[in-house]
């Protein structure tokens, strides 16, 4: 039996006297897209930092690949991108890529493999300085890639993009998915998070919503997702 | 611990800095252009820069290389690459090594362009032998990279970072003898000013001294440096509360 992708049990997080998360339990098999979507300060980047193993957990448990999170053996096996950029900007791309390659022990061919994959060779030799923001975005997603993790967690890869280049992330998300890698992604774009093969949808650290991104619609009566998630986070709990 | 990946950060810093032309000259020009100042407004005191001189470089090292680490560590603390970092298998101690390797580099090329300035240019006669005041210097420019990782912990922001600078150095520049000789101070504050990384970096550049008083200047300086750096790494969490 393979083990499950992630497999989390009445997971609480306390930070500073919040309940930031409130025992929430549910699995992700591997080779799914979840999209992980709820209102600013709902607990998406907690979960998703916990996951990593840099949010310490007040109780319940979360294990990843199998393993308790925050183990060392999955700091090479699970990509990640936060928020914020966390590149050096005073770097070039491909300096950029280089030195987080050598820290995981990727060799040389992943710089080259995942510049292509996140369409940014034409940049490889520019400082991190002179990029639009959603060419940072991309650089910071091809951190993540590198080494090719089973698993990848990405805390709102597409906000602040244009269109085109959100189309082309989640044109990537998929195709790494095809290729057997999990990925969890928070977004607050609805539209696109009806990409994901499930939603999870969390409110002030509760789970109101894990299914198929249809049975979104159909369980608010709606017709578009932006008023589904809507109604689903203004109705009573 | 792998020296693969300390050597890895290392080279990563020095790119940074290398991309950074500006500040590389102000690491490598002010030094050298205030020991010059120093040395020309003493032009018509003779002997004085010979005492004062190299005791300065040591204070120089220490500052300069204090205010670049505090910051550029303040802001992989802020930008959101240490996170990354610890997420993967990075050990503390080699990302701290790493800075350390990277910032002694600098302090080494700092230290030895200000002393060669000093003897060709300045004019420096001094009794000292030149390796031991670049020894000094070197030892000087890693206590404050060691000072810079462990306090840049303490500031939230760049500005309060900078901030730092003076309540760190100038009490101690105060104490370590070049205004007034530590044997003449108040008992307290001698008490203080005698453990003080920046007196025994001042001490190990006085002529003619015993070499086991040299050596132990060295070792006080030493100690400041282990201690403080892993002071540093124990401000780098991979897990927050």
């Amino acid at each position: 039996m393979t083990a499950l992708a992630l497999e989390v049990s009445q997971l609480r997080v306390v930070r500073q006297h919040h309940e930031i998360l409130k025992s929430l339990s549910f699995d992700v098999a591997p080779g799914e897209l979840v999209g992980l979507l709820g209102p600013s300060g709902s607990g998406k980047s907690t979960l998703m930092r916990s996951l990593l193993g840099v949010q310490s957990i007040t109780s319940g448990t979360a294990l990843a690949l199998g393993e308790k999170v925050g183990t060392p053996a999955l700091r090479r096996r699970i990509g990640y991108m936060a928020q914020s950029s966390a590149i050096y900007l005073d770097l070039t791309v491909r300096e950029n890529l280089a030195y987080f390659a050598g820290i995981l022990g990727a060799d040389n061919s992943q710089v080259e493999h995942t510049l292509d994959v996140v369409k940014l060779r034409a940049f490889a030799g520019r400082l991190v300085t002179s990029l639009s923001g959603g060419e940072r975005a991309r650089v910071s997603l091809a951190v993540a890639l590198l080494g090719a993790p089973p698993l990848l967690i990405l805390d709102e890869p597409t906000v602040g993009l244009d269109p085109v280049l959100r189309q082309d992330l989640w044109r990537t998300f998929a195709q790494l998915v095809a290729e057997g890698t999990t990925v969890l992604v928070s977004s607050h774009v609805m539209d696109e998070a009806a990409r994901c093969g499930r939603l999870l949808l969390l409110r002030e650290g509760h789970l109101l919503f894990d299914d198929a991104p249809a049975q979104l619609l159909t369980r608010t009566r709606s017709s578009g997702y932006d008023d589904a998630f809507v109604k689903l986070i203004e109705s009573p709990s | 611990m792998s020296f693969r990946r300390v050597f890895l950060t290392m080279r990563r810093i020095m790119q940074q800095l290398r991309h950074d032309p500006r500040t590389i000259a102000l690491l490598l020009v002010v030094p050298s252009a205030l020991v010059g100042l120093l040395a020309w407004s003493l032009v018509n005191r003779p002997g004085n820069f010979d005492a004062l001189g190299p005791r300065l470089l040591g204070v120089f090292s220490l500052t300069v290389m204090f205010l670049v680490t505090s910051v550029t560590t303040l802001r992989e603390r802020t930008n959101g690459t240490l996170e990354r970092l610890l997420t993967m298998p990075l050990a503390k101690a080699e990302l701290i090594l790493g800075y350390a390797g990277a910032f002694g580099v600098v302090a080494i090329v700092q230290s030895a362009l200000v002393s060669t300035l000093s003897y060709s240019w300045y004019g420096l006669a001094h009794q000292g032998i030149p390796w031991r005041i670049s020894a000094v210097a070197l030892c000087a420019g890693l206590l404050g990279t060691a000072f810079g990782l462990a306090l840049s912990a303490l500031a939230k922001t760049e500005f309060q970072a900078v901030q730092f600078m003076p309540a760190f150095i100038l009490p101690q520049l105060l104490l370590c003898g070049l205004m007034v000789p530590v044997a003449q101070l108040p008992t307290g504050m001698r008490n203080v000013a005698d453990v003080l990384p920046m007196t025994a970096a001042v001490h190990a550049i006085t002529p003619a001294q015993t070499t086991s008083y040299y050596a132990e200047q060295f070792a006080v300086m030493v100690a400041y440096i282990v201690v403080a750096l892993i002071a540093g790494s124990t401000t780098l969490r991979r897990r927050t509360k």
